[in-house]
């Protein structure tokens, strides 16, 4: 019932996009016929076939390399006839259905090592062959199956670890794009400034351990103190190496995580597309300017608003009611999937609920982050409004085969 | 082991990124309004419609400055395609190098994406020709625009004209933008404010590339209004024939209606057809005229400084008798030991001195006038009694402002005790040193508006409304206040019955130096001037009005290097009257000789 708000929703936004709006409207078609397809396959399939649907999706992530057509630097698209296919939006539901399968039925405890490392081996392959798209959009949204596993047992230091890195990174960056004066040294990198103080940090650590921890846990803790800080101080030398080398991360990506920061201010030139979108959305004040009056996104000031950018529309023609009732419908969606898991006696149609919640919530999390000016420009598609067949069409297998999973819930027990 | 637990960890994560892009939503939509307005002003595009400048007519009703439908040649630089230069230069009728420079600027302007004017005022006979082809050249279009014109191509200095705004009209008054036209002289500068409108506005949406859509609806927009008629002061008929007297002369005829002081005409010669300076060729014609050595743009009538001669000895009669330094019937022997003279008299009284315009005794009135012998010193004596003479002479509008409405006057110089304290030091002169401004001659220099003035002040007896070209503001307004307040002289009606008659008697009577300036029916009161230029010919000057007892119109004549007085501006003066009062020339003859008579050598 959720879906079909979402659905609805579609609609509205869809007529935006003027020419667009004819090929959409034929991939909601192909996705009608498909959720049919899907709802009426034996849930029994999918458990099944988990790992050959994976290996489809690998195979295919791996052809968008040879043969794919590069567009807006990213080979992530084959080419056929009029239509382009995007292999990674189907690899979200491959890996997926493989990450529950492979969690489900091992069985092995997930706390054992070795089967951590078989999982992020899933998910690591398809996010490997991403990166050499290269597409960080994509790729983040990989990350979301780490809250999946959280679910299923994975330590809870990886959520602390990741949280961590994201405020180390963003200092990292800070720092390694500015300068400072230092004493005898003259100007240099201010990242400098971070290893002096996670040294200092580490210092006080083992002093702390020495007077506060008992005799006999003291070895334990400083071997943990001292894993965290090299991997501390390794994470900061890798962020100021990925910033300051153009090999892992394009410079207009780099660009667009300063913007951001605050580190650049450029609103005509890399900041051009946050800044118009951020105006488009403030621009639409409390109740919005109406249906096709907003002139900032009807005039195509925000690029890429019939797809990246399609939050700016609602934004600005539906204003803050408009903005609210569509996040309270994806977020109702995403917590009435975790409620769905959550009544799922099969483990692998829980953790397969796990997942879909997960990639709905990141990709939505960085999307609508990015559009409000959050988060760094990154290619991510909005679920089911963004332009794009692909797009739509994973999204649609995802959701309809957790529906057809959740339907056989009394029949299967595993 | 269970995890189940987790779930609440991951919903807490889950609703606390919700509550954060609410939180956020709310500020950026609902509290912050600069987005607002920065969306406004990067969306929508506010276009200055502009109005129509006013018409001016004659005082009669024929349209003196007029508006003619033109076109503006637009290029928007980024929407040029394959421009094919030597064509497209072949259409407008430019060179090559034109065109560069044209670009050129247009690029140094700025925003390729807005439109720029490439070639303004093409007159619709050559637009109509250029815009069959013009759609052959993407990025270039026409605009509708408007240009005066002057249907009659008559009194050039009086009508002004117009031109682009200067970068100092652009910083002083925010009316104004670069496309602009402005007034540049005459009426078009003078009644600037009135002429111009109010400029309207609309508000158009753009696109992300500048290209301007639809109509903003609902946003306030306001038409442009044109700016208003004015009904100036000439009569067109009296200055074409004005301006046809004074072909092949140099100098010039100011016409007033004493009781009004509204100028009736305006010549200054040699002129130039106003036409000449509007449109495309403005700026070779105007550069023309720069260089032109008989100077068609120098405005003779206000900034011509003249030494006024024997007209002078009229403002001096009047001022003496006011204070009493001479009756009518003051007789003074004519002296010529000091000072020359001319015509068979020796001891006139005050009618005949002007008649005869005797120097000495006009010598002997300023004498008397400077030398009041009210301080014991000679040299403080005599610089009260001129600061005192120079006081009255001043209230008749010469060396001070006279109060025109036309730009650019000049005020003329009447020498006072500063005056001559500089050139000789305090005490260093007397009035030995200064007696030829006593005739109108020596430091004494006025403005031929200034001597129409004088006529006019005479005719009206005693005051003045300051000279001006615009009588009525508007289809239902009237004329600026200022003018219609009279001014004082000081000088009392019954003093200027004497002078009256003298001027009649120059004109009448058969020994008068103004026999050529007689009408038939008409009682003209006239005064001769012959100032003298050393070797040149003497510049030859008459101010006259008429008819003697309900005077209708004053005029004032200044033929430069011509001769006497009354051989050539007297007679151009009467035709001027009688122009004006008969409408026709009793006398083809006199008109004959003024018209094949040529003063241009020197
Ligand atoms: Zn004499």
């Amino acid at each position: 019932m959720i879906y079909s708000a979402g659905f609805n929703a579609e609609h509205a936004s869809i007529f935006n996009i003027g020419q667009e709006y004819g090929k959409q409207f034929m991939f909601i078609g192909i996705c009608a016929v498909l959720s049919v397809l899907v709802l009426n396959v034996e849930g029994n399939f999918y458990i099944q076939s988990a790992w050959g649907i994976y290996a489809v999706t690998l195979f295919m992530l791996i052809l968008v390399l040879v043969i794919g057509t590069e567009i807006n630097g990213a080979k992530a698209w084959i080419k056929m006839g009029n239509f382009s296919l995007q292999p990674s939006e189907f690899s979200k539901m491959g890996t997926s259905l493989a990450l529950a399968r492979f969690i489900a039925l091992s069985k092995v405890e997930f706390r054992r090592f070795e089967t951590r490392l078989k999982a992020l081996a899933i998910v690591g392959a398809p996010a490997a062959l991403i990166v050499l798209q290269p597409d960080p959009g994509t790729l983040l949204v990989f990350v979301a199956f780490i809250l999946a596993m959280y679910r299923e047992g994975l330590s809870g230091n990886i959520l602390i670890f990741g949280l961590g890195s994201v405020v180390l990174g963003v200092i990292s960056v800070l720092l390694a794009f500015s300068t400072f004066d230092y004493p005898f040294l003259g100007e240099n990198s201010g990242i400098y400034i971070l290893y002096v103080i996670i040294a200092l940090i580490v210092i006080l650590l083992f002093a702390f351990i020495r007077v506060f921890v008992l005799p006999r846990y003291r070895k334990r803790t400083i071997v943990q103190a001292l894993v965290w800080s090299v991997l501390a101080i390794g994470f900061v030398a890798s962020v100021d190496f990925v910033m300051q080398s153009d090999k892992v991360l394009k410079p207009h990506h780099k660009d667009r995580i300063q913007i951001m920061l605050g580190l650049i201010e450029d609103p005509q030139g890399k900041g051009y597309n946050m800044d118009k979108s951020k105006m488009a959305i403030g621009s639409g004040g409390f109740s919005g300017k109406g249906y096709l009056e907003g002139p900032l996104t009807k005039y195509n000031y925000v690029p890429e608003q019939s797809t990246d950018f399609i939050f700016t529309v609602i934004g600005e023609e539906w204003g803050f009611l408009g903005c609210v009732t569509v996040l309270l419908l994806f977020f109702g969606l995403i917590l009435r999937i975790i409620f769905i898991a959550e009544r799922q006696r099969s483990r692998f149609t829980r953790i397969y609920a796990y997942c879909v919640a997960s990639i709905l919530f990141m990709h939505l999390t960085i999307n609508v982050g990015m559009v409000m000016g959050l988060a760094p420009v990154i290619g991510i598609p909005l679920p089911f409004f963004s332009y794009g067949g692909s797009s739509l069409m994973g999204f649609t297998l995802l959701i309809f085969i957790l529906l057809r999973l959740d339907a056989e819930r009394m029949s299967v027990f595993r | 082991m269970d995890f189940g637990n987790r779930k609440y960890i991951l919903i807490f994560m889950i609703v606390s990124v919700l509550v954060i892009f609410v939180i956020r939503l709310f500020y950026m939509q609902a509290r912050d309004e600069s987005w607002k307005d920065r969306a406004i002003r990067i969306t929508e595009k506010a276009v200055v419609l502009k109005p129509p400048r006013g018409l001016v007519y004659d005082r009669n009703g024929e349209l003196l400055i007029a508006n003619q439908a033109v076109y503006d040649l637009m290029v928007i630089p980024s929407d040029i395609e394959s421009l094919d230069t030597v064509s497209f230069c072949n259409l407008v009728s430019i060179t090559p190098e034109d065109f560069i420079q044209r670009m050129a600027a247009i690029r140094k302007a700025g925003g390729s994406w807005k439109a720029h004017e490439f070639m303004g005022q093409i007159k619709p006979s050559d637009y109509a020709r250029i815009s069959e082809h013009l759609h052959e050249f993407s990025g270039f279009f026409g605009q509708p625009s408007t240009m005066r014109r002057y249907p009659e191509g008559v009194a050039p200095l009086f009508c002004g004209m117009v031109g682009k705004v200067s970068q100092k009209d652009l910083d002083s008054d925010e009316y104004y933008d670069p496309r602009d036209y402005i007034g540049l002289g005459g009426i078009e500068l003078a009644y600037e404010s009135e002429l111009r409108g109010t400029k309207g506005i609309r508000y158009f949406f753009r696109d992300h590339k500048g290209v301007t859509m639809e109509v903003a609806e609902g946003r306030l927009d306001s038409s442009a209004i044109a700016g208003e008629d004015l009904y100036s002061t000439l009569d067109i008929d009296l200055q074409e024939y004005g301006e046809l007297l004074m072909q092949n002369k140099k100098g010039c005829i100011i016409a007033l209606e004493p009781a009004t002081g509204e100028i009736l005409a305006f010549v200054s010669a040699p002129g130039y057809d106003p036409n000449l300076l509007v449109g495309r060729e403005r700026g070779a014609n105007y550069q023309k005229l720069v260089q032109d050595s008989l100077k068609p743009l120098y405005n003779r009538g206000v900034q011509g400084l003249y030494r006024p001669g024997s007209i002078w000895k009229m403002v001096q009669s009047l001022v003496a008798l006011q204070n009493g330094f001479v009756q009518p019937s003051t007789r003074i022997a004519c002296n010529r030991s000091i000072i020359g003279c001319h015509g068979p008299h020796s001891y006139d009284d005050l009618t005949g001195a002007i008649q005869h315009s005797c120097n000495p005794y006009f010598r002997e009135v300023m004498k008397r006038m400077v030398e009041q012998r009210k301080l014991s010193n000679r040299f403080e004596d005599a610089a009260q009694g001129l600061d005192s003479w120079r006081n009255n002479i001043m209230a008749f509008g010469f060396g001070s402002d006279l109060g025109t409405d036309i730009p650019g006057t000049k005020t003329g110089q009447v020498p006072g005790k500063t005056y001559y304290d500089k050139i000789y030091g305090e005490s260093r002169w007397a009035y030995s040193t200064i007696y030829s401004i006593a005739i109108g001659e020596g430091e004494l220099l006025i403005t031929p508006l200034q001597m129409a003035n004088l006529a006019a002040i005479i005719a009206n007896r005693g005051w003045y409304i300051p000279p001006h070209m615009v009588r009525k503001i508007g289809n239902s307004g009237s004329k600026l206040p200022e003018y219609l307040e009279k001014r004082e002289t000081g000088v009392d009606a019954e003093h200027f019955q004497v002078v009256i008659d003298a001027m009649q008697r120059v004109v009448e009577v058969d020994g008068g130096t103004a026999r050529r300036a007689r009408i038939p029916g008409i009682e003209v009161c006239g005064k001769t001037g012959t100032v003298q230029n050393g070797d040149l010919p003497d510049h030859s000057v008459f101010i006259a009005f008429a008819p003697k007892n309900d005077p209708k119109i004053a005029v004032a004549v200044y033929v430069e290097y011509a001769g006497s007085g009354g051989s050539w501006a007297a007679p151009i003066n009467s035709l001027m009257i009688e122009k004006y009062l008969n409408d026709s020339i009793s006398d083809p003859k006199k008109e004959e000789r003024i018209l094949t008579a040529s003063f241009l050598e020197h």
